[in-house]
């Protein structure tokens, strides 16, 4: 079984691109139905299927996401 | 299962170490952050954090030195190479990179960038092509592609009056001072980690004093080609990567 990874996400530095959706082959990601601080939109977690392939904090611009990964 | 992952042994991906925690000003889905961030990380890799000097140019990264935390210095439009030839020659055992646009390499920066190329300056040079002056609101710059609109080009543009899109890339190639020419992109994960590969082998050429190294990376301008993010990256990989093609145009022989 894949290993479990989890995602922290700095909502306020989110800008919303949405480019970490596109990029998570687990469908972890989703825009958040809420606004930040800059009027964004931003990504939260919808499910717990996350292994920790980072390709969502690869292709952040922005570097809002911190990848954990089980050991 | 309800195990908490978020524990510093399992950290597998953070910011790199080589950038500020300062909010980058670029639009949502901009190519520069990434770029940033892959440039950065390969100055992580190598571990060259205190032994770095940048040079930022003018257009929309001209505010890198506030993102990069290594020593930075603001030049001319388009100087960067020139100001980076300077500071190489008097601390030549540093690692120098100028960060430019194509408005700034490709247009008013020409001379400079092909006579550092020429004389085979050990610097890097690295380039984001998105084919348009993204700061001053979307104007045609040298490396719009033919038939792309633009609000200087607004019918798109006309190659019999405005000229042939320029590729300054394999320009550079030809000159024998250009020890490493490559082009790549940062829109999906992969690229972007083969675009961090590519600018850590010119972090490596530079300290074996190989000559000059280009790193291209085509992006998009979501605000300016007026798309979403992940529909400029799809106009890109359809319009731009056809004429800009990926891949490496020079490598050692």
């Amino acid at each position: 079984m894949a290993k479990k990874g989890d995602v922290v996400i700095q909502i306020e530095k989110c800008k919303g691109c949405e480019l970490c959706i596109a990029s998570c082959p687990q469908n972890v990601l989703a825009m958040s139905d809420k606004v930040n601080a800059k009027g964004f939109r931003y990504a939260v977690k919808v499910n717990s299927d996350c292994t920790g392939c980072a390709n969502c904090a690869v292709v952040c611009p922005d570097a809002v996401i911190t990848v954990y990964r089980e050991k | 299962m309800a195990e908490n992952l978020i524990k510093p042994e399992n950290l597998v991906y953070e910011k790199s170490k080589s950038m500020t925690e300062r909010e980058l000003h670029y639009c949502p889905g901009c190519g520069h952050g990434t770029a940033h961030r892959m440039l950065a990380e390969a100055i992580d890799d190598l571990d060259i954090q205190g032994e770095t000097i940048g040079i930022a140019p003018v257009g929309c990264s001209v505010l890198a030195y506030y993102y990069f935390d290594v020593d930075m210095l603001e030049a001319a439009h388009g100087r960067a190479p020139a100001v980076a030839t300077g500071i190489k020659r008097v601390l030549p055992e540093k690692y120098v990179f100028t960060y430019q646009g194509d408005g700034d390499l490709a247009a008013i920066g020409t001379a400079e960038t092909i006579h550092a190329c020429n004389r085979g300056e050990n610097i890097l040079i690295v380039f984001i092509n998105n084919g348009i002056y993204g700061m001053t609101g979307g104007q045609m710059a040298p490396t719009t592609l033919e038939n792309m609109k633009s609000t200087t080009s607004p019918r798109g543009r006309d190659i019999k009056t405005m000229g042939n899109p320029l590729k300054i890339s394999e320009l550079v190639a030809e000159l024998p001072g250009t020890y490493y020419a490559t082009r790549h992109s940062v829109h999906t994960p992969a690229n972007a980690r083969k675009t961090k590969r590519a600018f850590k082998k010119a972090l490596e050429y530079q300290k074996e004093n190989k000559g000059t190294c280009l790193v291209e990376v085509v992006s998009n301008c979501p605000s300016n080609w007026k798309m979403t993010p992940a529909e400029s990256n799809k106009w890109m990989e359809e319009n731009m990567f056809p004429f800009y093609p990926l891949g490496d145009i020079k490598t050692p022989k």
